[in-house]
């Protein structure tokens, strides 16, 4: 029995382990050791080991807004995903309610239409979004057209939220529909019941009982948007930088690729902690 | 005169070209245990939604304590519902779910605190108030269910044919326990069932419905007894339905002709007249089985017959009777003792049957 159960692990575990062995354990133990090495000038690292990276990551610079400059893309980062999260949350919980409440084929052409922007390359639905936000671009054309004063969008922390948003909008959308899909809307007149109207059912049965969907909309939209690249390069125009350039600037342009291994690991355990904090939560009220 | 608590007057509800309830007017009274009864799709539920509030009448008006309600939306009523399914807020804990009426309410923590566990402890679920409803079974669940609603002490509580997920020996406990409960709270009960046998062990009155209409109000016994119609008499209970032909009638009994052979009388409708096709109904406990011929005596029917089928199921043996003009009746014969001579025929043997002249009746429609 214990051969069969074996051969039938292997089968059913081993391609799925196999893989994530050779593209996500190695490598990210390579990033690891990679931030404790010396630095090469040619690139790659010299093996030495070293703490120069984490030193230079906390260093306290004087003349930066908080500790340095590399902490101030941090924050931004995280700042910026804060509010894309809650951006998509504000317009994707009303939108996936919308759906939810249609007739079975209106509902299946709606998430039709949520899925169809991933049919085109990230990278070219955000080179469409800098011709929309550009100075001569769709926006500006036509205000001037009104005769009224262009405004400044590409280039500028708004169009690269605006990019975000868009980007990850999706994530937050499917996650919400599949749970608020699910709810037992005899709930609602149970509450109507009692004496709540329809703003208390809101905040004391319906949102509590979709807050699953809202949990993982927000981690789905959350941990992507943190580590940005395209976006901010794009329609940032390098002027605001995220993680995502910090880190492909340090493996690219500045060939100090422990440095760039270290913000990586930095970045890795802020994530992780913040999913751990949040599984443990969701644990535990699971549990009671 | 009883008080009236709830009133339908000309009550119709529509959805789209479906007539649902169609001009139902019911008068339920302060304290009783009213049922709806009827068979799926009669409209007895969307009755109970327009009480409750989650459906607003096409036409006619309903009254609260003489208030009409019908407009206004289900959490302006003073009524609460217990939901088929329970509908318990499966985030919450049981004493959250009990308090919730109250805390809407805006009553104080701990006026909430102890009605919840007063309420618990009158549906027999003291310490029960921390667990959440999946942690209950479907009996445990159903007594939250109830608390939730009576806590909240409504002027009428609507039951929302609230056992039928429960096994039947469950069910035969939770009806008892429901009706000793209202007779504790004195609280007006609106029960929907489609099953007859638990609106008669539980209520004080029952009003059938089918096809949106209401065919008859009345006491248990008025129902099984006196039923109004076909469909009344077929719902309820078991019942003989032999065609016939009025032939004339006289002190509120009519004369019928069943197949061309048998004539006899038999209770009657107001409405019955000479020359209607009519049925004539009669319960099979109703009717004795002899194997001799008896006295044609007064007030009596005798008509001779056949056994065409014997089944003995313990308390009672039901035979299959085969009377002149080839109609079958039913007969549930009471096994008192094994000596009695009518436990000993068999198939094809010629029995006697009779019954009580009034205990048989005539319906046209």
């Amino acid at each position: 029995m214990g051969k069969r159960r074996s051969v039938y692990l292997s089968f059913l575990l081993g391609p799925g382990a196999f893989w994530l062995l050779m593209f996500f354990v190695i490598p990210s133990l390579l990033v690891v050791v990679y931030s404790f090495m010396e630095r090469s000038s040619s690139g790659g690292v010299i093996w030495n080991f070293s703490l120069e990276a984490y030193t230079k990551l906390f260093a306290f610079d004087p003349d930066s807004l908080f500790v340095n400059d590399f902490v101030v893309i941090f924050l931004r980062s995280f700042w910026w995903a804060i509010l894309t999260t809650v951006a998509c949350l504000l317009i994707g919980y009303p939108l996936a309610f919308y759906i939810a409440q249609q007739k079975p084929f209106t509902r299946t052409v709606m998430l039709f239409m949520v899925m169809i922007p991933f049919w085109t390359n990230f990278l070219v639905r955000t080179y469409a979004w800098k011709f929309i936000l550009n100075n001569n671009g769709l926006i500006n054309t036509f205000l001037s057209e009104l005769s009224l004063p262009r405004v400044p969008l590409i280039n500028t922390p708004t169009a690269v939220l605006i990019g975000l948003v868009y980007g990850s909008l999706p994530f937050m959308v499917l996650p919400l529909y599949a749970s608020i899909e699910k709810f037992d809307y005899t709930l609602v007149e149970a509450g109507q019941d009692l004496g709540a109207n329809y703003f208390r059912i809101f905040t004391r049965v319906f949102l509590p009982l979709t807050m699953p969907g809202v949990a993982a909309g927000c981690i789905l939209v959350f941990i992507p948007a943190v580590g940005q690249y395209v976006v901010p390069t794009i329609l940032g125009g390098g002027k605001v930088s995220m993680l995502g350039n910090l880190l492909a600037q340090q493996f690219g342009a500045a060939l100090n690729w422990p440095f760039g291994s270290a913000i990586a690991v930095i970045f890795m355990i802020l994530l992780m902690a913040g999913v751990l904090i949040y599984f443990t939560v969701e644990r535990e009220e699971e549990a009671i | 005169m009883p008080t009236v608590n709830v009133e339908l007057r000309n009550v119709t509800k529509r959805f789209g070209d479906f007539v649902a309830v169609d001009n139902v007017s019911l008068q339920i009274h302060e304290g009783e245990f009213f049922s709806l009864l009827g068979p799926s799709g009669c409209g007895k539920t969307t009755n109970l939604r327009m009480i409750a509030g989650f459906e607003l009448p096409s036409e006619g008006e309903i009254y609260l304590k003489g208030h009409p309600v019908g407009q206004l939306p289900p959490f302006k009523r003073n009524v609460n519902t217990v939901f088929q399914n329970y509908a318990l807020f499966p985030h919450m804990t049981v004493a959250e779910n009990v308090g919730f009426g109250l805390e809407m309410k805006k009553l104080s923590k701990s006026e909430i605190n102890q009605r919840v566990n007063e309420t618990l402890d009158l549906v027999r679920l003291p310490n029960l108030g921390s667990r959440k409803p999946r942690q209950l079974s479907g009996g445990q669940q159903q007594r939250v269910a109830l608390a939730r609603a009576i806590v909240n002490r409504p002027d009428v509580l609507l039951l929302d044919e609230p056992l039928s997920a429960l096994d039947l020996k469950l069910r035969k406990t939770m009806q008892f326990e429901l009706k000793e409960l209202q007779r504790q709270l004195g609280i007006t009960f609106i029960f929907v069932t489609h099953d007859q046998e638990e609106s008669m062990t539980m209520s004080d009155r029952i009003a059938v419905m089918d096809h949106g209409h209401v065919l008859q109000v009345g006491a248990p016994t008025d129902i099984y007894e006196q039923p109004n119609s076909r469909f009344v008499a077929d719902f309820i209970g078991e019942t003989n339905f032999l065609p016939c032909k009025v032939t004339g009638r006289e002190n509120g009994l009519a004369t019928v002709v069943v197949g061309d052979k048998i004539k006899l009388q038999a209770a009657c409708e107001p409405n019955v007249a000479a020359g209607d096709e009519a049925s004539l109904i009669i319960r099979p406990e109703k009717i004795n089985i002899h194997t001799e011929q008896q006295s044609n005596g007064q007030n009596h029917t005798v008509l001779p017959g056949e056994i065409v089928e014997k089944v003995y199921i313990g308390t009672d043996t039901r035979f299959a009777v085969k009377l002149m003009d080839g109609s079958v009746v039913n007969v549930r014969h009471q096994n008192m003792s094994m000596n009695d001579p009518v436990t000993q025929v068999n198939n094809n043997e010629t029995v006697f049957v009779s019954w009580q002249t009034a205990a048989a009746r005539v319906l046209t429609s």
